[in-house]
Parts: C-alpha cells; sequence; structure tokens
C-alpha cells in the first residue's frame, strides 16, 4: 500500500520545525502502509498534547479524547468492534503523568492495542515544565532548582507489570523505529512503543546528538521471553538500550476475555438486545428472580 | 383528614433487626418471596451501615391485601437479633408495636411496657435443632405461621432457596422453618395476634424485584451491551447485576481502575457503536465529570446511572438523599445539553432506563438517570414488564467517502457514524472542531458550534416524559416531588383523604417539562417534597418555570421519608 492514503494534503501542522514528531508521523504512515492497514481499518486514539495532536496529521479514524485518558477509550474501542487496529498515541506526560493510572491498568488488562509514546522528557504545549520522564537535575521555570523527583521508567513499569510487548526505539533511526512498530503492532496484546525524540524547544539537555550518545540497539542474544534480564536491560540508565526488551506471547486479550466474541464474532454495533432471553429473565422475577 | 393510621389487620408493617452478618438479608429474601408466591402483595426496604458485621441494620416488610410501595414508619411486629435493634427503631416503636423477641437478647427493655412483649426463643428453638445460625429461619417460620402462609409451600420455598447447599443445610433449615411454624400457632393467641390479610390472585403471576434490578433490566432492554463503573454504594447493584447476566445477553461489564477511566472507556465505547452505560454515586460521578463534558463536546451518547447517597465527600455511603440534582446539571465544564431523568417507580425505573439509550443515541448527549439508595434497596410487586412497547432505536448511519461527523443541521444533530461501518471516516475531538472534526480556532465556526450543541437540547423538549398527576388534575393544593419519593407521598395523600390536593411527580426533572407553569399556576397552594437540605428541585422550577414554592418538606438524615412523615408535614401546611 502507498503511504500517502495517509497523506492529509495541505495542513497546517502545529510542531515547531524540527520536531521528533514530524519524524514518527512519517514513520507511522510508513508502518501502517508496509503492514497493509487501510485507513478505514485503523482508528488513532490521543489524549493532549503536541503529540497528541498526530491523528490530525492522518488520514483514518481517530478519538482525540482528553489528557491523560487515552488508552480508556482505547481499550473500549477495542473491545466494541476488535476488527480495528486500535493505536493509542501520545506523549509522555499524557500516557505517563496524567494519564499514569490508565498506563498501569491497561498493561493488566491486555487490549490487543499499540501504546506509542512520544517521550522527549519534557512538556512542550505547556512550555517546556518537567515530565515524568525528566531527567534529574533538569531546570524547567517551575522545576527551578532541578528536577528531584525520581524519572519514572516506563519500560520497567511495564515489565515489572508483565506487559505483553515491551520495547524502546529513537526517532533518529528511522529504519529500526520502523521495524519495531512493525512488530509492536502486528503483536496480539498490549503492546508499548516508548519512541525517544528531541523536542527542539524546550529541550536543550536531551538533544539529537544527545539521544544518539546515550543509546545503544540490545544485543541480537538479548531474549525477550526473559523478563529478569528485560527488566535488568529496562532499568539500566547509563546508556538506554533501544529495541524490544519483553514480549509474553501467551497472554489472552481483553477483548477475547470478555467472552463475549466466542460465539458471536460480529461487533456491537451489529448487535440487537436479545427480548426473548430478556423476557425469560423478566418471568424469573415470578418466581425466584 | 380522615385517620391518621392504615388498618392494621390486612396491612402489616414487619421490622427485623439485627447486626450486620446475622441474616438479616436471608430472611427479607426468603420472607418476601415466600409471600409473594403465596399472593400476598409485598414491599421490603432496608436501611443499614457502612460496615460487613456489627452494628445495627433493619429491614421493614409489608405484608398486605392491597397493593404496597412505599416506606412507613410505624412498626406493628419487631423481631430484633440482637441487643441494640430497641433503641436504634426507638422512634418508631408504639404501645402497638408487638416485639417478637428474646428477654436474653435484648435484656431489660423487654419488660420497658413501652411495647407489647412477647418471649418468643428464636435462639433456644434453633440451638434445639443444632445451631443458633438457625434463628433467622425460625424467625422466618414464626413470621409465616402468624400471617396464615400454607406450611407446606413454606417449606417447599426454604428448601429451594437452600437448594444449592449442602442437603443438611436445607434440611436443618426447613425444620428450623416448621419449628418457627409451631411456635407461631402457640403465640397468636397469647399475642392477640390476628391478621387478616387475604392473599391476592393477580400477585402470584406478578414479578417481584428491586430497584436495582429494575434498572439492570431497563439497561439490557435499552440495548446496553458495555458497562464499565468501578464499585461505589448503593450503585454497585447495578453493575453486579449487569456482570452476572453479561455472557447470557453479551455485555462487556468491566471494573475500571477509576470512574475516570469508567467514563472515557464507555465514551469510546459508545464512539465504536456500542450502548454503554456507567453506574455510579455521587463522589464517582465527580470523577466522571471531565469525561461528561468530554462527551457534550464530541457529542457522544452516554448513559450515566447516577445512584444518589448523602454527601458533601464519602458522607453516608449506605444512606439516601436526593441531594446530586443540581451536581447533575451543573457537572461539566463549558455549556451543552443533558437529560435528566429521575424515575419513582420499578416500572419508570425499568422503562425510563431503556429510553435513555434512546434519548441519549437520538440527540448524542449525556442521559444521567437519577435514583437513590433507597429506590436501589426497595422491592415490591409489580406486573411483569411489557417489552412489546420498548423500542430500540438505534441512531447511527452507515457513512458514505466523504462523511463529516460535525455536519450543521437544523436539529443540531449530526449523523452518527462508527468507525467499520461505511466507507467514511470518524473524527471526534475534544478541541472546538470543524465538520470534520479537526481542531479548529476559527472562532466563528466556535460560535456555529456552540449554537449547534445547544440546539439539540431545543429538539430534546419534544420528548419530555410528562409529570404524572394523581388523582386529577382538579385540585386546589398541588403537592410536587421527584424520583423516589412517588409511592411515599402518594400513600400520604391516600391518607390524608384530601380531595382537594393532588400530586405532581416528576420523572424526568430536566429539561422541565413546558406545562410546569400550568400545573403549578392552577395550584392556590403549593407544597414540594424533597429529600434534600435546600431544595433542589425547587430552585430548579423557579428558574425554568419562574415559580417559587415557598412551602417546602425537606428531609437529609440519610433515611428516606416515611408515609406518616410527609402525610405529618403536610397536614400541618394544608392545614
Amino acid at each position: 500500500m502507498d503511504k500517502n492514503v495517509f497523506d492529509m494534503g495541505q495542513i497546517d501542522i502545529a510542531w515547531c520545525p524540527g520536531c521528533g514528531d514530524y519524524g514518527i508521523l512519517n514513520v507511522l504512515k510508513a508502518t501502517l502502509a508496509e503492514l497493509d492497514i487501510a485507513p478505514e481499518n485503523l482508528v488513532m486514539v490521543s489524549g493532549i498534547g503536541q503529540a497528541a495532536k498526530i491523528p490530525h496529521y492522518i488520514k483514518t479514524h481517530f478519538f482525540n479524547g482528553l489528557h491523560g485518558r487515552a488508552l480508556s477509550p482505547a481499550t473500549a474501542i477495542k473491545a466494541a468492534n476488535s476488527s480495528m487496529t486500535v493505536i493509542a498515541e501520545s506523549g509522555d506526560g499524557d500516557m505517563y503523568g496524567e494519564g499514569g493510572n490508565h498506563f498501569i491498568h491497561t498493561i493488566r488488562r491486555n487490549p490487543n492495542i499499540t501504546n506509542i509514546v512520544h517521550n522527549n522528557m519534557v512538556y512542550g504545549l505547556t512550555k517546556g515544565q518537567a515530565s515524568p520522564t525528566s531527567q534529574l537535575g533538569f531546570k524547567t521555570p517551575v522545576q527551578v532548582s532541578g528536577v528531584f523527583l525520581e524519572p519514572f521508567n516506563p519500560l520497567a513499569v511495564a515489565v515489572a507489570l508483565d506487559a505483553s510487548f515491551v520495547a524502546r526505539a529513537f526517532i533518529g533511526d528511522i529504519e529500526q523505529t520502523k521495524e519495531i512498530l512493525k512488530k509492536a503492532i502486528t503483536h496480539k496484546g498490549y503492546a508499548l512503543v516508548d519512541i525517544l525524540q528531541p523536542c527542539v524547544t524546550f529541550n536543550r539537555l536531551n538533544t539529537r546528538q544527545w539521544f544518539k550518545e546515550h543509546t545503544y540497539y540490545l544485543e541480537d542474544s538479548h531474549d525477550p521471553h526473559d523478563r529478569i534480564a528485560a527488566f535488568k536491560r529496562a532499568v539500566e540508565t547509563d546508556k538506554l538500550p533501544l529495541g524490544i526488551f519483553y514480549i509474553n506471547p501467551n497472554k489472552s486479550t481483553f477483548e477475547d476475555n470478555t467472552g463475549i466474541y466466542k460465539e458471536d464474532k460480529r461487533s456491537l454495533f451489529e448487535r440487537e438486545p436479545d427480548f426473548a432471553r430478556l423476557q425469560t429473565l423478566i418471568d424469573k422475577y415470578r418466581t425466584a428472580g | 383528614m380522615a385517620k391518621d393510621k392504615v388498618t392494621r389487620t390486612d396491612d402489616v408493617s414487619i421490622v427485623l433487626c439485627g447486626q450486620a452478618g446475622m441474616g438479616i438479608q436471608t430472611v427479607e429474601g426468603i420472607l418476601t418471596r415466600m409471600l409473594k408466591l403465596a399472593g400476598y402483595n409485598i414491599f421490603a426496604t432496608k436501611e443499614y451501615m457502612s460496615r460487613v458485621r456489627g452494628g445495627n441494620n433493619s429491614t421493614e416488610i409489608r405484608v398486605s391485601s392491597q397493593p404496597v410501595s412505599a416506606f412507613v414508619d410505624r412498626i406493628d411486629l419487631l423481631i430484633p437479633f440482637n441487643e441494640g435493634a430497641i433503641k436504634h427503631l426507638e422512634r418508631r416503636i408504639s404501645k402497638d408495636t408487638v416485639v417478637l423477641g428474646e428477654t436474653e437478647v435484648i435484656g431489660e427493655e423487654a419488660r420497658s411496657g413501652r411495647f407489647k412483649f412477647i418471649e418468643a426463643p428464636l435462639s433456644k428453638i434453633a440451638t434445639d435443632i443444632g445451631n443458633k445460625v438457625y434463628s433467622n429461619v425460625v424467625a422466618v417460620g414464626m413470621l409465616a405461621g402468624l400471617l396464615g402462609v400454607d406450611l407446606a409451600g413454606a417449606c417447599d420455598y426454604v428448601k429451594q432457596f437452600f437448594s444449592s447447599k449442602a442437603a443438611d443445610v436445607a434440611e436443618k433449615n426447613v425444620q428450623a422453618a416448621e419449628a418457627g411454624f409451631r411456635l407461631a400457632k402457640e403465640l397468636a393467641p397469647q399475642a392477640g395476634i390476628s391478621l387478616s390479610i387475604k392473599p391476592d390472585a393477580g400477585v402470584e403471576n406478578q414479578i417481584l424485584l428491586s430497584g436495582a434490578e429494575a434498572v439492570g433490566l431497563g439497561a439490557i432492554a435499552g440495548g446496553c451491551n458495555f458497562v464499565s463503573s468501578y464499585p461505589m454504594s448503593p450503585s454497585t447493584a447495578v453493575l453486579v447485576f449487569l456482570a452476572r447476566h453479561g455472557q447470557d445477553f453479551g455485555i462487556i461489564a468491566e471494573q475500571a481502575e477509576d470512574e475516570i477511566a469508567a467514563m472515557n472507556m464507555a465514551i469510546g465505547a459508545w464512539y465504536a457503536g456500542a450502548r454503554a452505560l456507567v453506574t455510579t454515586s455521587g463522589g464517582g460521578f465527580a470523577l466522571m465529570v471531565e469525561g461528561l463534558s468530554l462527551a457534550g463536546m464530541l457529542e457522544m451518547p452516554i448513559v450515566i446511572h447516577l445512584a444518589q447517597r448523602p454527601g458533601p465527600a464519602t458522607g453516608l455511603p449506605t444512606r439516601t438523599e436526593q441531594a446530586d440534582i443540581e451536581l447533575a446539571l451543573y457537572a461539566g465544564h463549558g455549556e451543552f445539553p443533558r437529560i435528566l431523568l429521575a424515575p419513582g417507580t420499578l416500572e419508570q425505573a425499568f422503562h425510563h432506563t431503556a429510553v435513555a439509550f434512546n434519548l441519549a443515541d437520538k440527540y448524542q448527549i449525556p442521559v444521567i438517570i437519577l435514583t437513590d439508595q433507597y429506590l436501589m434497596d426497595t422491592y415490591y410487586n409489580i406486573s411483569a414488564f411489557d417489552l412489546s412497547g420498548v423500542k430500540n432505536e438505534k441512531h447511527i448511519v452507515k457513512t458514505t467517502a466523504n462523511y463529516k461527523r460535525y455536519e450543521f443541521t437544523e436539529s443540531g444533530i449530526s449523523p452518527r457514524g462508527v468507525p467499520g461501518f461505511g466507507e467514511g471516516l470518524v473524527c471526534v475531538d475534544s478541541d472546538e472542531h470543524d465538520i470534520e472534526g479537526h481542531i479548529t480556532e476559527d472562532l466563528n465556526v466556535r460560535v456555529k458550534m456552540v449554537n449547534k450543541r445547544l440546539r439539540k437540547l431545543d429538539s430534546a423538549k419534544a420528548d419530555v416524559i410528562e409529570p404524572e398527576l394523581y388523582p386529577n388534575g382538579k385540585y386546589d393544593n398541588l403537592v410536587v416531588c421527584w424520583g423516589s419519593t412517588y409511592h411515599i407521598v402518594k400513600e400520604a395523600l391516600k391518607l390524608l383523604g384530601s380531595g382537594d390536593t393532588s400530586l405532581l411527580h416528576y420523572s424526568q426533572v430536566y429539561p422541565l417539562h413546558p406545562q410546569t407553569a400550568d400545573y403549578l399556576g392552577r395550584a392556590k397552594k403549593v407544597v414540594i417534597v424533597e429529600g434534600n437540605a435546600t431544595g433542589q428541585f425547587a430552585k430548579l422550577i423557579k428558574l425554568h418555570a419562574g415559580i417559587d414554592i415557598k412551602e417546602r418538606i425537606l428531609k437529609y438524615s440519610g433515611l428516606s421519608f416515611t408515609v406518616e412523615e410527609v402525610a405529618e408535614g403536610l397536614k400541618k401546611i394544608l392545614k
């Protein structure tokens, strides 16, 4: 499929020139095209922030909801219509800060969705405050003496929760990011892809150059089915490993666990209530209830 | 004003009181269904503390020759299971109350002379059978005996009730019921209890269920196939009901991590074409408010069951109140339309819940169903719900390639597509958006979108549920109420026997019925009865109908109004 099918034509994009978001947008379109996922079979779900505007720049179905809440509607959309490919995509503040509780419990719930997080370690749309992933000592207009909160480690949290797919990418490497995204989207179950990206306006510490110097790829010998090894790699901070940390292929999805698709494959919008059965249930209240 | 008391021989109010965990619920469960099957009209409700064991909880069961559907203060027969029972119910016990209990349990109170005490050795009989735990079923047998229920039928029901338990458990309970039955025959003459409640042939074929079950069944009838909620008294029973029947009816029932997730899931489910419900109480609803506003902006249908309990904050978790009407009306930042329903009967709880899904779908707005702990926990027998009039109206369209989600229309309602149904793309955004659902800061579009969203409220006025007038439209005095107080106020009026007073009950409180000013304007005196401290519905009426209701009967103790309280209050005001 040609990736142009996702193009919006001449539109005004609200991102700063040089922002890593452009790279992610392009990689995502290419990934979807290579996977032959048509715009009408995809739902993009996002929250609020600069990254969360991404659905507006891809021609597809989208639900751009509230700050921090993307994972909840994404879970429900997939559950209500499991034939759709569902991607929940937002920034680090949205997914790990405002949406932290949903991040934890969505991993536990394991819907078959892909969770892409633009991680630039800073708040962009609100102009430069610390994000949950900002590094210690990072100075901002609010964290005036530098960040002293322990940075949130999404990969370690996800592995700790036995997430079914956990990966990290760096948008400076288009090809590898695309390969990781392909595996994440085709994986059955919840898949986290934390994508490191520079913020050219508000993060002068974690620049493109900084990411190049502070990342490396997991060796081919890394076994993504080894949870302990994955956790060890996830807590490395001197240099940040990239690649697929962890896969648990043995988890059933939330949609399957609901049990409602066992005998009836139809999406919820195609169904009608069973009045005959309801009448039987009502009649039970004549005797016992 | 003819009489203050209901004739007591054919309408008896039985109260059981004991600690949480003593099996009061078991007695209620067995007795109400057993009596209903025997053809008696039944009403039951309970008040309980927010604890799993201990304290004082009570259940009122009314048994009558006529249909009964309201909570009364009066206690004709009281079965105390613990020492604290008498003190707990002090205000409601009179000289006419017959207490069937054990001196050993209630102590000195037994000889106080403030009520008629009859020694009923329930726990001794139970111990003789094998275990004190059977006391509650001995009480069931005793009450069945006093009411004149057929013994064989009663034992059959006890056997059936315990059928899932081990055989000897069922057998022991049957023995307990039989022993209680024999006890009743000994005590009845001594106690001077002569009841003449007549079984009603029509009752046997009726259904007996609670408000929570009526809401749950209504949701299924409304096509609900997705419920996401966080447990919170008194709304949890609806979540439990839908989870229990989820597999049979294809309902996804998910306990969310918090109410924020619950609400956002439900909105996402509607977006994808499901018919979703959240069930919660005030504190949980407060957390859903951001999502409520999202539904307003996305023009997404959502049905919210808001079972009220007293606040602020945690308040009285297991008690009742009608104080969240203003919360429901004004919740959510920004301006967007909504509908507030307030069922007052089990029939309305069923039908209004079903219709809530159609209204939400039709107008693409939140529909909030306001109930409360009293309605949730109240049971009585009614004719089985008639499904022939229930219509499942789906308002989604198959999209074409050039589909635009927020097309401007005269009614304000844009045809709603769902992803995967048709060729179009369905794009929704919490930012102000253009007709395609994309972010916009075009301020002309903004104004047009606000107007479009608000126009839907005018459209929705066509479907406002009419308030119910009882007994008729000829009145000098008009008593206004809403929600769960329907039967209480109605019975109070019957008790007063006043021919110049009518009741006007609202089961939709917003948008307010357009004829409200006419109804109220025709009365010489208007009284409102509300379960809150500030007269919230009276304020709403003043705002939207321009009529100031000065006479107010308000209650906010955490307990429901009783028939006598309302009658007393009305008597003072109406003279």
